[in-house]
């Protein structure tokens, strides 16, 4: 009805008007965007700022002089044996403290989808996961997560930067 | 083989009367012969010169990104009241010409009106009438570009529907809700951690999406006009891939929980999720077909990552793409013809369309970085993201390469865009 009466009042102020168009027959629809004058209209969208939850700058934990990264080949998933003895050290680590957890983060170089990345990233982390598993750290002192290629940590689209981004970190809290 | 290739900046036959340097960002590729495209005469709305937004030129730009039209300067300004001369419109080459006007109205609203002819046949074709806000003026013009491409084509315009898309910008990332012209972004998010796979329910008012806010990947749903949102799924490991059926009762996910990336169905308000796939290997990017009865997924089960098709409970998949050993990121047009994925061919990434029903394939850019296409409501658009300039961008383009046009919107690289469902007009 409301609708219908809007058309009428259209067709009625543009018949006023000196065209010397007839436009009684005239089709007119009114597809109003808003009937309400506040100022953000229909299409306003409402934002939101999210914190960074679990930083870890700043934090040092972990085995002391051993590193928390591990790199990989292109298209391969498995830990290189010459990462055994980092393996080792974080599995002493954890053993030793039963209330330690680790994230075992998987990342990719920067070629191709994120979401596949991210489950190729999965495929690090679990790698990782289960060779501290096979060194006696219990599932639940370990999670393993993805990344993708959304977390470079080297800037590039180059082999160098390739390398550097193919990686699993080990992230304690 | 010969290639025609014809770049120019929208609204440059009617920078004479009008200037707008928005104008110098937008960009419509046209390549190809034999196009078909329907010449449209443009008259800029009287009191355009005073309206925050310049009605005509983002009408002109909207049609002119469909393929379907060719714009036409129509020389004069002519408003809805007045009857133009055919003739001259004919004479011009153009088959149909919009007229109108935009005045500001005692409270602040903007009234625009605008009128359609035919110019071959000398009739009116129709006008509308919309009285909005000045935050909605692109929304009005959208809605006009909408109204002309029904009353010319016969089908529904997409132009009011929206894009999802992500921008990172230094260490800032933001999750933007824009027109589909890439203008008018909003945010929706903003984090410090990145934020992939923005997905839009069925009804156009949430987004599914993956954000590492809390240093792993969780499945979020955000209430679009609200800001509310709810963690769906935060399990174990890594959770991401987010896909609405199309009765926008669940959602089909990506879950590391058991091990690997499955495929698991859960229920958009969260709960326990019921595993779809059981491989020794990753499956991934869930989506489903327009009638809910199949999902479209990616699997390296046979060794390389391809993508297959299964019902939508769970069963036995069907291997659906056949060349090339890398196959990701399937997205279906919603007529059901059509399957949009990244092919990478030689160390290139490169947008495909495949004709469902006969399995032809077409790679229909020249780009070699494409990324997560997803199509237009009426099934005629794919928008998808691609490198541009060094710079990441997004991109729309006709199902047959032809026209492409680059969105223009915010600073930065743009990203993971998403095209939104049609939005019944609210009241």
């Amino acid at each position: 009805m409301k609708k219908l009466l809007s058309l009428l009042s259209i067709a009625a102020v543009l018949s006023g008007c000196a065209s010397g168009v007839k436009l009684d027959d005239v089709q007119v629809e009114d597809r109003s965007g808003s009937n309400n004058a506040n100022a953000s209209g229909q299409s306003a969208v409402a934002s939101l700022n999210s914190r960074n939850l679990g930083a870890m700058q700043g934090i040092k934990v972990g085995p002391v002089g051993v590193d928390h990264i591990i790199y990989f080949e292109l298209d391969s998933y498995s830990v290189k044996s010459e990462y055994q003895p980092v393996l080792d050290a974080h599995a002493r680590y954890l053993r030793a403290d039963r209330n330690r957890r680790v994230n075992l983060e998987g990342h990719t170089d920067e070629r191709g989808g994120s979401e596949y990345n991210l489950a190729l990233g999965q495929k690090r982390s679990d790698a990782v996961r289960r060779a501290l598993a096979a060194l006696g750290v219990p599932e639940s002192q370990m999670e393993a997560v993805s990344f993708g290629k959304e977390k470079p940590v080297a800037q590039g689209s180059d082999e160098s930067a390739y390398t550097q981004n193919r990686r699993a970190a080990l992230n304690y809290q | 083989m010969t290639r025609h290739l014809l770049r120019f900046s929208l609204g440059l036959l009617t920078a004479g009367l009008l200037a707008l340097p928005t104008w110098a960002q937008f960009r419509v590729e046209v390549s190809g012969v034999g196009l078909t495209q329907v010449p449209i005469a443009f008259a800029p709305l009287r009191g355009e010169e005073a309206s925050p937004q310049k009605i005509s030129t983002i009408v002109q730009a909207d049609l002119e990104r469909s393929g379907q039209f060719r714009g036409v300067s129509a020389g004069v300004v002519l408003d809805e009241t007045q009857r133009p001369d055919i003739s001259a419109m004919r004479q011009k080459g153009a088959d149909a010409l919009l007229t109108g006007s935009i005045s500001r109205m005692a409270d602040g609203r903007f009234d625009v009106r605008v009128r359609l002819w035919d110019v071959v046949r000398g009739q009116e074709l129709g006008a509308m009438s919309y009285t909005v806000v000045t935050g909605d003026l692109r929304l009005a013009s959208h809605r006009i570009s909408d109204f002309v491409y029904e009353k010319l084509t016969g089908e529904k315009g997409v132009f009011s529907t929206r894009i999802a898309y992500v921008t990172k910008a230094g260490a800032r990332f933001n999750l933007w809700v824009a027109d589909s012209d890439g203008e008018n972004s909003q945010s929706a998010l903003a984090s410090p951690e990145p934020i992939i796979s923005p997905s839009w329910s069925p009804s156009g008012g949430q987004l599914a999406y993956v954000s590492f806010e809390s240093r792993k990947p969780v499945v979020y749903v955000h209430d679009v006009s609200t800001g509310k949102r709810r963690v769906v799924a935060n399990f174990r490991g890594s959770n991401s891939a987010p896909s609405w059926s199309p009765d926008g009762r669940s959602l089909a996910v990506t879950l590391s929980r058991d091990g690997g990336s499955q495929l698991f169905v859960i229920d958009p308000s969260g709960g326990e999720p019921r595993r779809l796939t059981q491989s020794s290997g990753i499956d991934t990017e869930p989506v489903f077909s327009s009638d809910g009865t199949a999902i479209y997924f990616v699997s390296d089960r046979g060794g390389a990552p391809q993508i297959y098709r299964m019902p939508a409970m769970g069963g036995p998949a069907n291997r659906v793409t056949f060349t090339g050993n890398y196959n990701i990121s399937p997205a279906l047009s919603p007529d059901g013809r059509w399957l949009a994925y990244i092919s990478r061919i030689g160390g290139a990434f490169k947008l495909h369309v495949m004709d469902i029903a006969s399995g032809n394939v077409a790679a229909i850019t020249e780009s070699s970085r494409d990324e997560r296409p997803s199509f237009a409501p009426n099934s005629r658009l794919i928008v998808y993201a691609t490198q541009q300039d060094g710079r990441e961008a997004l991109m729309t383009t006709t199902l047959d390469g032809r026209i492409k046009a680059r969105l223009s919107g915010q600073n930065g690289d743009l990203r993971e865009p998403h095209w939104g469902p049609f939005i019944k007009a609210q009241p």
